[in-house]
């Protein structure tokens, strides 16, 4: 065995044909669409180099701005949110249900099984103003308050988004997180309990630093995930009203796809890996310091 | 021996690239051919959604294209409309788009097809065959100027008129007249809510109904040309008698004569508004005449319903007599595909589409009925008066725009529609997404 995979033609026979067609189908699209991005027209009228006024458009373009605002606070808030809330659920399974929270845990993961559509329409319905009023607007009726165009409104269409969100996704961060906590001795937390530290301090000094590395983990995921948010938003506000909730990907999207601009469309997503590749590299920054303070 | 083996050791990777090479290279290669050509058989390209085209296509095959369809056979096939524009796109730069199809939801994009050689100039091609008059000439009108250069590049499958529809009895309780004038509909609209109806039935959340609104009231205000200005870069949309129109809509939505949250409210939700007799009056092209007829959705009476133009607004250019009209997404033939036997078809075509899809799926087309059906529902007849009467059309507020502004301007009809922009706002996003190009 060691003889073959020593032999240089052997590797480069078994590895060639799967990395020939990995780039094929992988890294000439990538490479393709980067020169695009200096390109402009469609298939159609066919393609001019026009240097760098894609990036200059981007730059000045208020639609565009407003998407990578949108993007960003939505990936921040998101981020903070379903990492806390995933964090809380997995201290709750750990510290308070122990044993039985296998049925808890199947709950709170439901919705992660879920199709997005499906979701988004069950929320459609839970905050629908109009032609039917949907439960949410009935109990807030009943509490005196008028019925809400949650769809109509910018602000309240982000707050559903993210709720949406956060139901969906908390219960995978509760399990990520969960079974880094598992991890942690059960020898330590005991000694830990034993020289008297417990509820918020046993935590803070024994739980937190130990579990570090997952909760990290969990957060480039979370970052990642939600800086591409793309399927969600489309499901449930198709980036409306109006522009008010087009995150980068669909505003990417529709330029290429719907306006047919190819070359302005690969610019945003270019933009939008240059934002993904900066926030993993921060966070693995703040990791590696972390680990040296160790 | 040993020579032979390291030769063919030396040869399977080389054959292994290759291999892999050669699939990559048939995966991209992938459909071209399949759907285009012009061997034998005559190509159809259609929407999902859309089955009067193709039944009627199939029913000419054993009628009055049985030559053109023995000779070549009718093959048709079918994708989702939502991505229709797109995949017209993919198509058409690989040289594969069939022998006739669903024209580009946009014009702009029809433009490029057009100026890239793809389509079949219809003008010349109907004029070769002495088939030219088979067209209504108002329809053939709209596609024109549709698309421009002032000749035929689709076939008016479909014709449709704009106004308000509107619930003769609702109008009747509240003692009000049909109303001609931009003044007399917004004072009917105020009679109406304050006797508890909802005025409008609208879309906000399709946008398209609101800002239909929008481009009648310029038609009506700065005359039948306003918005061919726009296009040419002679007026702007963020010029003060153009930002006019918006207001004039905005001010509806604030008044709530469009109903309580109208983002929310869908094509199907507005439709089902009207229909059950909620509100008084609907925007709504023609092509809503099969749920009008459809006894089960109408719950109001098809004698109920009537049609009222757009109205005139006092000291505008234009007039109550232009009628806005589209062609729904009409049909358009391949250029490269364009041979004798596409030839026999669409002489075919020409001659009896119209007959056809009127009797049997009660569609009013752009081509000439020579045999119109007996028991025409009464609002089928007001449409064809209608059109018949009609001296000339608009189009619509979109309809020269780029596709990006057309994007924009109906994603934000619902912020025009609830009050939530104003019209100068709008008129701002709308024509900085037009200036873009």
């Amino acid at each position: 065995m060691h003889k073959v995979l020593g032999d240089k033609r052997a590797i480069f026979v078994l590895l060639g044909p799967a990395l020939l067609v990995y780039s094929l189908v992988m890294l000439v699209p990538i490479v393709w669409s980067l020169f695009y991005t200096v390109q402009d027209g469609n298939p159609i009228t066919g393609f001019t180099f026009n240097g760098f006024d894609n990036f200059t458009r981007f730059f000045q373009d208020p639609a565009a701005w407003d998407a990578i605002f949108f993007t960003l606070k939505y990936a921040l808030i998101l981020t903070v949110l379903q990492v806390a809330f995933g964090y809380l659920l997995s201290l709750m399974y750990v510290f308070w249900l122990r044993k039985g929270s296998g049925l808890i845990r199947t709950v709170v993961f439901f919705p992660v099984v879920l199709p997005t559509v499906a979701v988004a329409l069950l929320f459609q319905r839970l905050f629908e103003a109009a032609p039917t009023v949907g439960p949410v607007n009935s109990f807030l009726g009943i509490l005196g308050v008028q019925n809400l165009d949650w769809f109509g409104t910018p602000d309240a269409s982000f707050w559903v988004i993210i709720a949406m969100d956060l139901w969906r996704s908390m219960g995978f961060y509760a399990v990520l997180l969960y079974a880094g906590l598992v991890d942690i001795p059960d020898e330590l937390i005991e000694s830990a309990r034993i020289d008297g530290a417990a509820g918020w301090k046993l935590i803070r000094t024994i739980v937190l630093p130990l579990s570090l590395p997952v909760l990290l983990s969990s957060i480039i995921f979370s970052i990642n995930g939600t800086l591409k948010v793309f399927d969600t938003v489309v499901a449930l506000t198709n980036g409306g009203p109006g522009n008010a909730t087009t995150p980068l990907t669909l505003y990417m999207f529709r330029t290429s796809f719907a306006y047919g601009d190819y070359g302005y469309g690969s610019t945003i997503a270019l933009m939008l890996t240059i934002l993904c590749l900066l926030f993993t590299v921060f966070i693995f920054r703040s990791t590696r310091r972390d680990l040296t303070k160790d | 021996m040993t020579t032979a083996s390291r030769r063919s050791r030396r040869l399977i990777p080389a054959l292994a690239l290759l291999g892999a090479g050669a699939l990559a290279l048939s995966a991209c290669g992938g459909a071209q051919g399949e759907t285009g050509g012009s061997d034998g058989s005559f190509t159809y390209l259609g929407q999902t959604e859309n089955t009067t085209i193709i039944s009627t296509l199939e029913t000419l095959a054993g009628d009055q294209c049985k030559a053109a369809s023995d000779a070549a056979p009718l093959e048709s096939d079918d994708i989702s409309g939502t991505q229709w524009d797109q995949q017209l796109q993919l198509l058409a730069s690989q040289d594969s788009l069939s022998d006739m199809q669903m024209a580009a939801g946009t014009p702009a994009l029809m433009k490029e097809f057009i100026d890239g050689g793809k389509v079949l100039n219809l003008s010349k091609a109907l004029d070769d065959l002495g088939a030219a008059d088979r067209l209504v000439p108002a329809a053939e009108s709209t596609v024109k100027a549709l698309y421009g250069d002032g000749d035929l590049y689709a076939l008016p499958t479909e014709f449709n008129i704009e106004g308000f529809w509107y619930n003769r009895e609702l109008l009747e309780t509240n003692g009000l007249e049909v109303p001609e004038t931009w003044d007399a509909l917004v004072d009917a609209a105020a009679t109406l809510k304050d006797a508890g109806v909802q005025p409008f039935a609208t879309a906000g959340k399709d946008g398209w109904p609101v800002t239909r609104l929008v481009g009648d009231y310029i038609f009506r205000t700065l005359g039948p040309d306003a918005l061919q200005k726009v296009a040419d870069g002679e007026a702007k949309l963020t010029d003060p008698e153009y930002v006019a129109a918006a207001d004039a809509v905005a001010e509806l939505g604030k008044a709530g004569y469009f109903g309580d949250a109208v983002g929310s409210i869908d094509y199907n939700a507005s439709m089902n508004l009207f229909l059950t007799g909620k509100a008084a009056f609907f925007y709504m092209g023609s092509w809503a005449l099969a749920n009008f007829n459809d006894e089960e959705q109408n719950q109001i009476g098809v004698d109920n319903i009537g049609f009222a133009r757009f109205p005139a607004v006092e000291g505008g250019a234009g007039s109550i007599d232009q009628i806005p009209a589209n062609v729904g997404i009409p049909v358009m033939l391949s250029e490269k595909n364009y041979d004798d036997d596409a030839a026999a078809w669409l002489e075919c075509i020409a001659n009896g589409y119209g007959d056809v899809a009127l009797n049997e799926s009660g569609v009013v087309s752009g081509f000439v009925v020579d045999n119109p059906p007996t028991d025409l529902p009464p609002t089928t007849k007001i449409v064809q008066e209608e059109i018949a009467n009609a001296p000339s059309s608009v189009l619509w507020f979109e309809a020269l725009f780029t596709p990006k502004a057309t994007g924009i301007s109906q994603n934000n009809g619902a912020g025009l529609a609830n009050g939530s922009l104003s019209g100068e706002e709008f008129m701002k996003l709308v024509q900085a997404a037009n200036d873009e190009g």
